[in-house]
């Protein structure tokens, strides 16, 4: 962590100390931005090596990496239900769509391909490499530290206002779906039951949770104005996440590892064969 | 000093005006109440004393704001805050959303007037200590019941040392005791110099903290006056607030022909 602390009477640096979000593994204390830079060239590497070997290894890497962050079960857990939807459109599409000379079988006017197969199966390799990388970021980094790292390097704070809101939004927006859903049964509508039931209700508890999110967005940045948070020029943060030299070697030498791929790629050095 | 002149405002998007014609001057150490009906203006009245209205919510106004003598029309909202602060109503609209404790919470203000870092914290920790919520420094602003967010909420407009704050219902979700804090830490920063007007339901803390009243009906001041004289005026209730108790437990003394003299303050 990186903060005035130095400059702090005893009392105040360890006040300010409690504020830093806790860090239990040499993984979370990474800089956030070193890890957004490692889900960066994890999912953009995946994209663009393509193949299985390529993104196989991201994926072992950043099982790795979550493993050390004592965070493996709920990442493939996390990830796996991302991919998932995705995943059944992709077989669907690509079995039975994808040109191919070796047709494994037949469902009606569709013939599933090898070469659908193998199309699907590197598209699901490369979807799980790109969505355990972010996940990974999401859950060692918390938000505030990186929307502050950002902005001792110079991003508005606007931005981080943004940034932070968006991702505070969500759970404000259950708990108040959650309130209105509480009073309109209250009030006798029927939430529960078949598809036709639910569908019925939604639209009464939809409408209030929209309407009141813009309003407390309005209010809010009111509350935010006249705490001067437009006003211009930097500001002194109380604590931000700390910088380590060799993070910024490694940031500079993953960036160089994917130009390498890209340039590979283009090249036709780095495929999609293997 | 903070002074309304001839003020008429309209929210944008409606025709007719919110208030009408407000005079409405607030001397330095001075606390003044305002109360009246829901929907009389009292709200709107916070806004353009604020100097919001319109520089944020847009809409129309005509007649002046003056702080300290300087017309605040044009000037940006990040200007007027570091001269007045508003406190709403609903705490849970004044969190930031931004901020992982109730420490960084209250210091953010200070932090965006862009004060060195020890200085941001010796304001949180002393806004802190004056509503004696010190205690809760460390803990989740989200999660804090409806009373100790609006603490919060005012302390994190106290932290920014304002020389003009504005409150609308700061007590409404507050029970006695945090009511009782507020009226504390209000007092204390009056008789710092600060200029305080506090829109209120409750009479009774503006009878106990204000030294002047005003009454706002239809958008317009129908009273304005020394807190025993507006807060004892028989059209009180007909303007749609319930009088302080000392003043209804006075009438009902008098009304059974006992001496009304003997309820402190009875006018």
């Amino acid at each position: 962590m990186e903060a005035p602390i130095g400059l702090l009477e005893t009392d105040d640096a360890t006040l300010v100390a409690r504020l830093v979000p806790p860090t239990p593994s040499p993984y979370h204390r990474l800089n956030p931005t070193t890890k957004a830079v490692i889900a960066t060239v994890a999912s953009l590497g995946a994209f663009v090596i393509g193949g299985y070997v390529g993104p196989l290894a991201i994926i072992g890497v950043v099982l790795a990496c979550a493993a050390v962050a004592g965070v493996l079960r709920r990442l493939v857990r996390v990830s796996a239900l991302f991919t998932l939807p995705i995943a059944i459109s992709v077989i669907l599409v690509s079995v039975f769509t994808r040109a191919g000379t070796t047709v494994l079988f037949t469902i009606g006017p569709f013939d599933a391909t090898l070469e659908g197969v193998d199309f699907a199966a590197q598209t699901l390799v490369r979807l799980f490499a790109i969505s355990t990388a972010i996940s990974l970021f999401g859950m060692t980094t918390d938000p505030r530290a990186f929307v502050l790292d950002l902005e001792r390097r110079g991003l508005s704070p606007r931005f981080a206002f943004v940034a932070a809101a968006t991702v505070e939004a969500v759970p404000a927006m259950v708990a108040r779906a959650g309130t209105i859903q509480a009073a309109q049964r209250s009030r006798g509508l029927d939430t529960e039951g078949g598809l036709l039931a639910r569908a019925r209700g939604f639209l009464p508890l939809i409408v209030p949770v929209v309407l009141s999110s813009l309003t407390e967005v309005e209010e809010r940045s009111l509350a935010l104005e006249v705490r001067a948070f437009g006003r211009p020029g930097k500001r002194d943060l109380l604590w931000c996440p700390g910088d380590r030299g060799w993070e910024r070697a490694v940031r500079w030498g993953l960036a160089l590892l994917l130009l390498v791929a890209i340039v590979g790629r283009v090249a036709g050095i780095v495929g999609a064969t293997v | 000093m903070l002074e309304l002149r001839g003020a008429t405002y309209r929210y944008a998007g409606y025709a007719r005006p919110a208030i009408h014609d407000v005079d409405l001057a607030l001397a330095d150490g001075e606390i003044v109440g305002i109360v009246g009906a829901n929907e009389a203006g009292k709200s709107t009245i916070c806004l353009v004393a604020s100097g919001l209205a319109p520089a944020s919510i847009g809409g129309g106004l005509t007649g002046t704001l003056t702080i300290d003598g300087e017309p605040m029309a044009g000037r940006p909202v990040h200007d007027l805050a570091a001269r007045v602060a508003i406190g709403f109503q609903d705490p849970a609209t004044q969190r930031s959303g931004i901020t992982g404790t109730v420490f960084e919470e209250v210091a953010l203000g200070p932090m965006n007037l862009g004060l060195p870092a020890t200085e941001t914290i010796a304001r949180a920790r002393a806004a802190l200590e004056l509503l004696r919520i010190g205690d809760l420094a460390g803990r989740d602003p989200a999660r804090l019941s409806g009373g100790q967010a609006q603490l919060v909420a005012i302390a994190s407009l106290l932290a920014m040392r304002p020389r003009h704050v504005v409150l609308d219902e700061p007590t409404a979700q507050l029970d006695p005791e945090g009511t009782r804090l507020v009226a504390d830490a209000l007092r204390a920063l009056a008789s710092a110099g600060t200029v305080l007007l506090v829109a209120e339901q409750k009479t009774d803390l503006l009878d106990t903290l204000c030294a002047r009243v005003v009454v706002v009906a239809d958008g317009r001041l129908v009273a304005d006056g020394p807190t025993g004289e507006v807060l004892g005026d028989e059209r009180l209730e007909g303007w749609g607030v319930e009088p302080p108790s000392r003043v209804r437990l006075a009438r009902a003394l008098a009304a059974r022909g006992l001496d009304p003299s003997v309820v402190e303050g009875a006018t």
